[in-house]
């Protein structure tokens, strides 16, 4: 019986390092990919990265896409905040077509995007909560979350993929409940992120597993291409939204959190700074709106009947109209030719749109700079030496959205 | 200090002469290129030269242009100097047949994976990368799927069968071919 038939490879027995397989579809990897450790008895020795499992090929896609049927695609980048990624390609677009947007449409765009941003820093940081093993505050803020989708619900109808807004502004004004929704959210959201930081900041157990793991100097992480959160967390309050600013975000007062060592801790308080922010930058949007006074109040879209579809009434009584519709629907605009790059303030970073178009009705070229397929590429170096466990929460504190790095 | 698109483009003149071309900036960002052996030349001296400080390497990618003969492929870097905040792109461009192109890896450890996904996608050849394989697409594909010779496929295609992916009978294209949905509304089906 001593006898056994199972064949090892060659020098398996001489080998003294674990290779273990973190991914693809690993609990702790919070979406589709792939680590492949080489670990030490606990110490990771080296870890290589697997990326492309849901490479859906949306650059060559939208080589044969007019710009609004490009919107869902974006959806499906980060779609832990996919408002961020449709208003950034609305944007984008907006710069090769010329379009100014009035300022209660900018506003409006403001407190959806920051809404997008509290949701996904929501997200994150309650993850790195579960990785740590504290699972309560996931629970308790997914509420807010939800609260969140209710607002998005309201304003365009769908919650996950939102494919929120057109170019030049909002397919329908928001109503009356929307801005229920948004008041009662800044209303009590305040409480609920106070609890969420109690519960995790100076918390003991916490505070050991996440300060010191992952850390990243602010030399490294530029080298990296870090940004967003990241970035900021290791020491440079590099932000898009005051650095090239876009939507009207000159108009808003706020401060661009940063930390020091770019660790986990880091990353995590940073994030929740974030939120503080973005809370106090929708109140200040909601005010704004509030001034608006007659026929400005009403304002949700910018004027531009090649790219912005005829209210309905219209297209059923009139000629113009229905031949906007049509062409609008049917893709049978040229948009200027020109190379365009636009950024916005992901979620996770730098969100960047490189359009080329040679003048035709589809971009000859889409380039999107995914924030998060550039850093995932640090996960090595800051990971090396580390131990197992801190390679899971690195991971979730980096906030890598698997359809965001594979596009 | 600021730092303007003039300054820019005088400080490239002066130090590579007529190498550097192309000088335009679509809706204000500086856009120029220069032959591919001196990419790593004119990267370098962006990112070296005090009044530059091109640091800071926001995206690369690559352009299929198959029209223009031995400068089918550019490659697009996105440079920023985040101090005086100002953009600028840079492109090279190579012939498709020996898309040979100095790796800026040694520059920017964020040009790995962006080169790997650039040689992916296009299949330019980055000299000097430590790791150039495929990255999103498998390693077993032989061919470069974001050039231009692979269209999309025509989506009213008829010959392949797409049933399980909820298209072919439901469209209808296959006359004949009855949707099953309808057979058991119908009775047909127990």
């Amino acid at each position: 019986m001593s006898e056994h038939h199972i064949k090892l490879p060659e020098g398996s027995i001489e080998k003294t390092t674990t290779t273990l397989n973190l991914g693809p579809t690993h609990p702790a990897t919070h979406g589709v990919f792939q680590n492949i450790l080489e670990l030490d008895g606990e110490r990771i020795v080296s870890a290589e990265q697997t990326v492309g499992y849901i490479h859906r090929a949306f650059e060559k896609i939208a080589e044969r896409r007019p710009l609004y049927q490009i919107t869902p695609l974006t959806d499906r980048l980060n779609y832990c905040s996919s408002p961020l990624n449709n208003m950034g390609w609305h944007l984008t677009c907006e710069k090769l077509l010329g379009v100014k947007t009035p300022k209660r449409v900018d506003y409006l765009r403001v407190i959806i995007m920051e809404l997008a941003r509290i949701s996904d820093h929501l997200i994150c940081n309650s993850i790195v909560g579960v990785d740590a093993g504290a699972y309560t505050g996931f629970l308790y803020v997914m509420q807010y979350r939800e609260l969140i989708y209710e607002i998005y619900e309201e304003v365009c109808g769908s919650r996950l993929t939102t494919n929120i807004g057109r170019i030049g502004g909002f397919e329908r004004n928001f109503n009356d409940i929307a801005f229920q929704k948004i008041e009662k959210f800044l209303k009590e959201y305040p409480a609920v992120l106070r609890e969420f930081e109690n519960l995790f900041t100076r918390n003991r157990i916490f505070m050991e597993r996440t300060i010191g793991a992952g850390p990243i100097s602010a030399e490294r992480a530029l080298n990296y291409g870090f940004t967003g959160p990241n970035l900021r967390a290791a020491g440079v309050d590099y932000d898009v939204r005051v650095h090239a600013p876009y939507s009207s975000y000159q108009d808003f007062q706020f401060d661009i959190p940063v930390g020091t060592t770019g660790d986990c801790y880091d990353r995590f308080l940073v994030r929740n700074q974030e939120m503080w922010q973005s809370l106090s930058i929708i109140e200040q949007a909601f005010h704004k709106i509030q001034e608006f006074k007659g026929a400005e109040a009403e304002v949700y879209h910018a004027d531009i009947p090649e790219y912005y579809l005829p209210p309905k009434q219209d297209v059923y009584t009139k000629m113009e109209a229905l031949i906007w519709h049509f062409k609008i629907i049917m893709g049978e605009i040229d948009m200027p030719a020109g190379e365009v790059y636009h950024s916005i303030e992901g979620g996770n970073g730098e969100l960047g749109f490189y359009l080329i178009s040679d003048g035709g009705r589809t971009p000859y070229r889409l380039h999107f700079r995914r924030p998060c397929f550039i850093y995932y590429q640090a996960y090595e170096e800051l990971t090396k030496g580390a131990m197992l466990s801190d390679a899971i929460i690195v991971m979730s504190s980096l906030n890598l959205i698997a359809g965001e790095m594979d596009a | 200090m600021s730092l303007t698109n003039d300054i820019i483009k005088q400080k490239l003149t002066e130090k590579f002469g007529d190498q550097v071309t192309d000088f335009t900036d679509p809706y204000g960002m500086l856009t120029f290129s220069a032959p591919k052996e001196l990419n790593l030349k004119v990267l370098n001296f962006l990112y070296d030269s005090p009044e530059l400080k091109f640091r800071f390497l926001t995206d690369l990618c690559a352009v299929h242009y198959p029209d223009q003969a031995g400068k089918e492929l550019a490659v697009v870097y996105h440079l920023h100097n985040l101090e005086d905040n100002v953009r600028v792109r840079f492109k090279v461009f190579t012939d498709i047949s020996q898309p040979d192109v100095y790796t800026a890896t040694g520059l920017f450890s964020s040009a790995n994976w962006m080169e790997r996904e650039t040689y992916d996608f296009y299949g330019v050849n980055f000299v000097g990368h430590p790791n150039l394989k495929r990255i999103l697409n498998v390693d077993e594909m032989d061919y470069f799927p974001m050039r231009k010779e692979y269209p999309l496929e025509d989506q009213s295609r008829v010959d392949k069968d797409d049933e399980m992916f909820g298209r072919g009978s439901m469209i209808g294209f296959k006359g004949e071919k009855k949707n099953e949905g309808a057979a058991i509304e119908e009775g047909k089906v127990n």
